[in-house]
């Protein structure tokens, strides 16, 4: 110890050893070489001395050797199972203390986890329709389209001898080439047995095509000319349990066709679904005499029948559109006047991408499933702010409890970890919620959408998507109070100046607007669609809906004697009026050109829709005049009379068209009356001009009007009685008219209905995350309120302050809602020809809705708070 | 039963350390080896022999005790854990048997 000044060890060493010696190990071993370096001073001397430490600084060199974390303390280890049963423990505490809390936090979350289930269905339902069958991608439907007076048009109304053309001239493009009758409704009758099924006359390699699933029989059934396939259902209806191979049964009561075969029934999301059973085409031609001169004389203008095409593997539909798009023109040369092309739907493309509007943009049901699957996203989005709101709200009661953790060793990721798996947990369990949500309202969705969904129990992406979506959902809910409520210094928070800052709440208060902005959007959006069906459900119709029925003309039976048919229902007591027609009221399914009258342009175009009628049919469906008069069997020149509507009138131009003659093909009629306009189409769209001809022969259904005196019921059964002796081979099937109205606003109305449920939840959604936030508000101002009641502040007063906020916010909501939803229906609206006004007071009412409930939902906790006993909340603590 | 095994130096570093209570740091480890075996021992052996046996767990160690001959450095300072002193028990009861089974004779041979 006598100069210990002058023991300094070589400074290049001490250097080498900082740098290169085991950093975990270096403070003591720097210090032990120090005291060993002036010991060996003082018994070896200096020059030893400095050897020696040398020689020990080279062999304690761990050039690879790495801090190892935190010497000093026992390592933190992250995934103690101690630790994570902790959490776990505390979770449930909490969710069991503030058990109103956990309820909004699991039951909001839920919901909205629900809703996005129910939604993400409905889209995978949408998006794999066709895919059942198993040449969906080389499958198409062989349309036409034009320009019509300036308008695009498409149709899938084909003409005949194209069949012929394209299997023929373009035939290595093609595998199958399919001729189809529409899917309409047709008498199957077996011994007693009679039904009404729909199906089709399809050509005989269709169901190789469609890959039916044959369960009886083979594809090739259809090959012999006078056989049929039957879906299961229908089999089973007819046949029950015995083997319907090689029976024979009645179509329409007049054909006999031998069951060949029966296939799976073609699953609900498929656009041949209805289709439940196939009668070979060849059957079809022979049997109905205008098909087969349609086939002999190779009409090319007679558009009547669909046309389907599976296509070659080696080729595309772009290609083969290229080559095919001529063939109409190269035989109908005056069609190249509308630029008439022919060309391939695909099967992908038919169920969302069927519509087009009057410039030829795609303008189909793809548009609903982008709205709804944005609606989900949204309504999901609610939920997930609604928990990200009340945890960063409940954070600071959390707090102490991050201070304490901390200071007995937490580390950061510890509490990131604790609050992630805390939320995951919420999630989980509002996952389980949520699939029994999504089981209890699958049959009521069901009916609401027209589907058939089910839970996908045994499909992996389900799974996927579901643990996937409740794994992303638990991490963005929790990220925030997991990131934020970890970073509070235990310091602060324990000795109790932790302050939340002064903008802590903003990102609270912009999720909250961001929610109402949503419901509110969607509040307008769904009255405004209901006020548009409204708006078209109260146009006037022009005929009488009420006690209208129309029988479809199935069997030859029908056509044989009006009169007598008509005296026998008369007789019956059941109906008072009836009448035949070539469609029903309700129906308007024939455009025709080739009109001629006085003063007509001959470069104009003419289209009208034209219907045949019997002297009975004004009074049967009860139409008005507003000029001449109704047909009559007085006058026996109305057998060539016409019946105009007052579109018509003006699309014509006449002026006084009572008594003038109108050709049609060349053939005069008579006009002896204009009725007003019947709303016979779509009620979205203005009237058609249409023309009503006498015409008995030209039939298709009869109209009757039931005798108002008798119920609905016994009026049925007494025209029953009549249909039974007439017409014994068919069924009495009828359909009531205003009920054929309605199902003109099914599709609008389904929207609507969807729209309106998923904005009641989105709005239940946003006023449950209102309600957590208002009361965790007046909790935290409880000892605020207190004081203020001391010093002489009102229940009134403090139900203002605490409400005044989030009216704000609710207001600023409606601010921004609106022209989004202006802009948005504006556009959807353009959709109609005759659609409602965007009148401002439903914003207004809307945006007063949105304020009753905030209000509804705030005041409950407001006024709990101000009536509190400010003595129990200054006590508290 | 598995036992770890103790090296002979192994052996001798725990027993100094346990010989010096308290004050056992890498540089009185090193200064007592010396004196008592009188065998030239280097620190770096020392100390990695340190490091190993409480690897092992025969050892367990605290920071503390800066000195200013030290440059205000800590001491690790070592202790022998139960399953040190487990480890010691066990090696002398193994000599001893060892010895005690040497037949009398065959010592004084040696010794004469």
């Amino acid at each position: 110890m006598g100069k210990p000044k002058s023991a300094i060890p070589p400074r290049w060493v001490t250097t080498l050893l900082r740098w290169w010696a085991d950093p975990s190990t270096l403070e003591e071993v720097e210090g032990d070489l120090l005291e060993l370096y002036s010991y060996w001073v003082q018994t070896a001397g200096k020059q030893k001395a400095d050897w020696r430490y040398a020689l020990s600084a080279v062999k304690l060199m761990r050039p690879f050797a790495k801090r190892k974390k935190i010497n000093d303390y026992p390592t933190t280890y992250i995934y103690s199972p101690t630790m994570i049963r902790n959490y776990f423990k505390i979770a449930f505490r909490n969710l069991l203390k503030y058990k109103g809390y956990s309820f909004i936090n699991i039951f909001g979350l839920a919901t909205g986890m629900a809703v996005a289930m129910l939604i993400g269905l409905w889209l995978w339902d949408e998006l794999s329709y066709d895919k059942y069958h198993k040449n969906y991608n080389l499958i198409a439907k062989v349309m036409q389209r034009g320009i019509f007076n300036g308008d695009f048009g498409v149709g899938g109304h084909m003409p005949l001898p194209l069949g012929n053309e394209l299997r023929t001239v373009y035939g290595t493009d093609f595998t199958h080439v399919i001729m189809s009758s529409w899917t309409n409704e047709h008498i199957l009758a077996y011994g007693e047995k009679k039904f009404t099924k729909k199906g089709n006359y399809l050509s005989p390699e269709a169901p190789e095509m469609f890959s039916l699933n044959m369960l009886k029989g083979t594809r090739a059934g259809l090959k012999d000319p006078s056989s049929i396939l039957l879906s299961e259902s229908v089999a089973l209806a007819l046949f029950d349990d015995t083997d319907p191979i090689g029976k024979i049964i009645k179509i329409d009561n007049k054909l006999n066709v031998k069951v060949t075969g029966v296939y799976e029934d073609l699953p609900y999301n498929t656009d041949f679904r209805d289709m439940t059973f196939i009668a070979p085409w060849d059957l079809y031609v022979s049997t109905e005499s205008w098909v087969k001169r349609a086939q002999d004389n190779a009409e090319w203008n007679n558009n009547s029948w669909q046309m389907l095409a599976q296509i070659a593997p080696n080729t595309d539909f772009k290609a083969i559109n290229e080559k095919i798009k001529n063939v109409k023109i190269k035989h109908v040369p005056e069609m190249a006047t509308f630029k008439n092309e022919v060309f391939l739907h695909p099967m992908s493309q038919w169920h969302l991408y069927t519509g087009w509007d009057k410039t030829g943009e795609v303008d189909g049901r793809i548009q609903y499933v982008w709205l709804f699957g944005i609606i989900g996203i949204f309504v999901l989005l609610l939920a997930c702010i609604n928990f990200m709101n009340l945890s960063t709200a409940r954070s600071e009661k959390r707090a102490k409890e991050v201070g304490i953790r901390k200071a007995v060793g937490s580390v950061r990721s510890q509490l990131i970890s604790q609050f992630f798996s805390e939320s995951l947990l919420v999630v989980a369990l509002a996952f389980v919620v949520s699939l029994l949500l999504v089981l209890l309202s699958l049959p009521l969705f069901n009916e609401v959408a027209d589907k058939k969904l089910s839970l996908l129990w045994e499909n992996p992406v389900f799974w996927l998507a579901g643990v996937g979506f409740s794994l992303i959902t638990g991490l963005i809910a929790g990220s925030y109070p997991a990131l934020y409520l970890s970073s509070f210094q235990p310091v602060k928070v324990l000795k109790g100046t932790f302050r939340v800052g002064r903008f802590a709440s903003v990102p609270r208060k912009v999720l909250v607007v961001v929610q109402f902005t949503v419901s509110v959007t969607l509040i307008i959006g769904t009255s405004i669609v209901f006020r548009q069906i409204q708006h078209a459900k109260n146009r006037p119709i022009g005929y009488d809906r009420n006690g209208l029925i129309t029988v479809t003309m199935n069997t030859p039976e029908l056509y044989r004697d009006y009169n007598v048919l008509r005296d026998a229902l008369l007789a019956s007591g059941g109906a008072i009026e009836m009448s035949t027609s070539s469609t029903a009221a309700t129906n308007l399914n024939s455009h025709n050109g080739g009109f001629d009258w006085e003063g007509k342009d001959p470069n104009f175009k003419d289209s009208f829709g034209t219907i045949a009628v019997t002297h009975d049919f004004g009074k049967t469906v009860g139409w008005q005049f507003v000029q001449g008069r109704d047909f009559s069997r007085k006058f026996s020149t109305d057998s060539s009379g016409m019946v105009l509507n007052e579109t018509a009138v003006r699309y014509m131009g006449l002026k006084n068209p009572v008594g003038k003659i109108m050709k049609w093909n060349g053939k005069p009629f008579q006009i002896v009356g204009v009725v007003k306009d019947m709303l016979m189409g779509s009620p979205f769209e203005p009237v058609y001009q249409t023309v009503f001809m006498m015409d008995y022969n030209w039939a298709g259904v009869i109209n009757i009007k039931l005798n108002p005196a008798l119920s609905a019921g016994e009026s049925l059964k007494k025209i029953e009685a009549v249909f039974q002796k007439f017409n014994p081979g068919s069924p009495f099937d009828y359909k009531f008219s205003d009920q054929e109205y309605e199902r003109k606003f099914l599709a609008e109305e389904r929207i609507g209905q969807l729209a309106s449920i998923f904005a009641a939840l989105a709005i239940f959604i946003s006023c449950l995350g209102l309600f957590g936030l208002a009361s965790f508000v007046a909790e935290q101002r409880t000892k605020e309120i207190g004081i203020r009641k001391v010093l002489g502040a009102t229940v009134t007063n403090l139900w203002g302050l605490l409400s005044k906020d989030f009216v704000l916010l609710v207001i600023i909501s409606c601010l921004i809602a609106a022209p989004i939803a202006w802009y948005f229906l504006s556009d959807w609206l353009k959709k109609y020809e005759y659609r409602t006004e965007i009148s401002w007071w439903i914003f207004v009412a809307a945006a007063a809705g949105a304020l009753t409930i905030t209000l509804l939902t705030v005041s409950f906790q407001a006024i709990k708070a101000a009536l509190m006993n400010p003595v129990k909340s200054l006590k508290s603590e | 039963m598995k036992r770890t095994f103790l090296g002979e130096f192994e052996e001798i570093v725990l027993l100094t350390v346990a010989i010096l209570g308290e004050e056992a740091y890498g540089v009185t480890v090193t200064q007592e080896l010396e004196q008592k075996t009188g065998r030239a021992v280097g620190f770096s052996s020392i100390h990695t022999t340190l490091q190993r046996l409480e690897e092992k767990g025969f050892l367990s160690s605290k920071m503390g005790g800066a000195t200013a001959e030290r440059g205000g450095r800590r001491k690790r300072f070592f202790e022998v854990t139960a399953l040190g002193r487990r480890a010691l028990m066990e090696v002398k009861q193994v000599r001893e048997e060892l010895w005690g089974a040497l037949p009398p004779d065959t010592l004084q041979l040696m010794g004469g």
